[in-house]
């Protein structure tokens, strides 16, 4: 029996999810030997046009990583999805946008300008900016475009699993592998991690107070921080009551705050207006005078409440936006 | 319900608010004011909670996403709820709420938060024909329409891709 065929690619992303892979360690030749690898650019060497040679649905399982950013993205994710049986969103960028998702506070025209006019560490006298179309020496070579709206895999494509982090672990990389090889697979649509909030795993779970009574938010680099402590008892933004477990807590066990990577879980639509609520209903004044200063503590509630999910969020991006993308 | 004739001008445009009410104070302050035969803008929906403090901000955001154009919360006066401390969570979430919808370009008056007493049907009244206003003034924000507009960047390509011949392109890469 000829092995299963499996595909990895990356779109807007950066990188980490492919050391995850390779993270797998030893385990990763366990897995070599079961399959077939028909695309994996960081680490082989295969051409687009072998992968369009391939029939439909012959490629068992691709591991798409990164947001869907530019049409070559969205192009290379259509095609993948059409030459799969399954397509699994790899990561938070794939999962939910991911720290590239950020760039949906922006006007693309703004982010353009900044990065090859205005910003400090640019010289472009000329202003010139990369061209989808451009005429060299009668040659017109093609380069893929930004789209308006950055993406998470699955408004774009037909997705048939989450695995979800940044990076995800290799725990659950070789669980999913398993389960897949197995063909024992939960619903479709599921993601692959366990379905409770990150608190229910924390090694801190039993100094996390019953009734939290904020008075300020720090930051983590405003103060030394108790390595045992709940971090909220230390006043210290932590997402882990609105965060997927799954991941081992390695961030508080590291002494750092979870910053919500893994997403919400189930039975959340979105992650950041759950984390908004639980965190601003626990301050401990009464009146806007009490109030307004605690919230001060938290500069940018964007940024850290949808660090790895705003377009996967129910407002997806900054409404106010130019919307026409002139194709 | 009748479907419009199709000669018909298009109705004009007026808000749509999604009203979360506590039923302690403001939903009953509501039932005052219909009762009282007040007469107020049209434009709300009202969907009664037991308390303020249980209106997840989740709520608030995805009336916006299918279509709203304005939520209002309705609660009890500070030191008046009825479970002692769910206004205050409300006003709590509220500040924070306002900055991030700030953030994300949305007008501060399209979210307001008033607390109404049960005894005040006539404030149900003026704060809704105000908010009706200041909202027909700041115009539709039509999340639905917005999002139909971006995913076209999306359907662009899908159309292109349906057209596109293989061979032609892949050459290229050999």
């Amino acid at each position: 029996m000829p092995k299963p065929k499996v595909a990895f690619y990356w779109c807007a992303s950066c990188g980490g999810c492919e050391e995850t892979v390779v993270d797998l360690a030893e385990d990763i030749l366990g897995v070599v030997a079961q399959v077939d690898i028909v695309l994996w650019p960081v680490a082989l060497d295969f051409k687009y046009h072998h992968l369009e040679a391939l029939a439909d649905g012959e490629i068992a399982v691709t591991f798409l990583n990164g947001a869907i950013r530019s049409t070559e993205q969205e192009a290379m994710a259509r095609l993948l999805r059409r030459k799969s049986q399954l397509l699994v969103a790899y990561g938070a960028c794939a999962h939910l946008g991911g720290i590239p998702g950020l760039a949906n506070q922006f006007d693309r025209e703004d982010i353009l300008r900044s990065n090859y006019e205005t910003a400090s560490t640019v010289v472009n006298e000329a202003k010139t900016r990369p061209q989808a179309v451009t005429e060299i020496n009668g040659f017109r070579p093609h380069l893929p475009e930004l789209h308006q709206v950055v993406r998470a895999l699955d408004q774009v494509v037909d997705v048939d699993y989450f695995l979800p982090g940044c990076p995800p672990t290799p725990e659950l990389t070789k669980a999913a592998v398993a389960a897949i090889l197995s063909g024992k697979l939960p619903p479709k649509g599921s993601v692959l991690a366990p379905d409770t909030a990150l608190c229910e795993t924390c090694p801190r779970r039993a100094t996390k107070p019953a009734d939290v009574k904020f008075t300020e938010f720090r930051r983590p680099h405003q103060q030394l921080l108790d390595p045992q402590l709940c971090f909220l008892a230390q006043g210290v933004v932590c997402l882990g009551p609105a965060t997927r477990g799954g991941c081992n807590a390695q961030c508080p066990a590291g002494n750092m705050p979870c910053t919500g990577c893994f997403g919400p879980t189930s039975r959340v639509q979105d992650q950041g207006a759950k984390i908004l609520s639980s965190l601003a209903a626990n301050i401990a004044g009464r009146t806007p005078e009490e109030i307004d200063p605690v919230l001060q503590g938290i500069p940018d509630p964007v940024g850290t409440f949808y660090r790895y999910g705003l377009p996967a969020s129910l407002l997806r991006r900054r409404v106010d936006l130019p919307t026409a993308n002139a194709p | 319900m009748n479907a419009p004739a199709a000669n018909a001008p298009a109705p004009a445009w007026t808000p749509r608010i999604v009203a979360f009410f506590c039923n302690w104070c403001t939903y009953t302050a509501a039932d005052l004011a219909g009762v009282s035969r007040l007469k107020y803008a049209p434009n709300v929906r009202v969907i009664r909670l037991m308390c303020s403090g249980r209106v997840d901000p989740q709520f608030i955001l995805e009336a916006l996403r299918r279509g709203a154009d304005g939520v209002l919360i309705g609660g009890c006066h500070p030191g008046d709820c009825h479970y002692v401390e769910g206004n205050y969570k409300m006003l709590r979430r509220f500040g924070l709420l306002q900055r991030m919808l700030a953030d994300l370009g949305l007008a501060p008056a399209r979210v307001r938060l008033e607390w109404i007493s049960a005894a005040e049907g006539e404030r149900v009244k003026t704060v809704i024909d105000d908010m009706t206003k200041q909202l027909q003034a700041l115009g539709p924000l039509n999340l639905p329409g917005k999002f139909a507009d971006w995913d076209q960047e999306i359907a662009a390509l899908e159309q292109e891709l349906a057209a596109h011949v293989p061979e032609e392109t892949e050459a290229a890469h050999v």
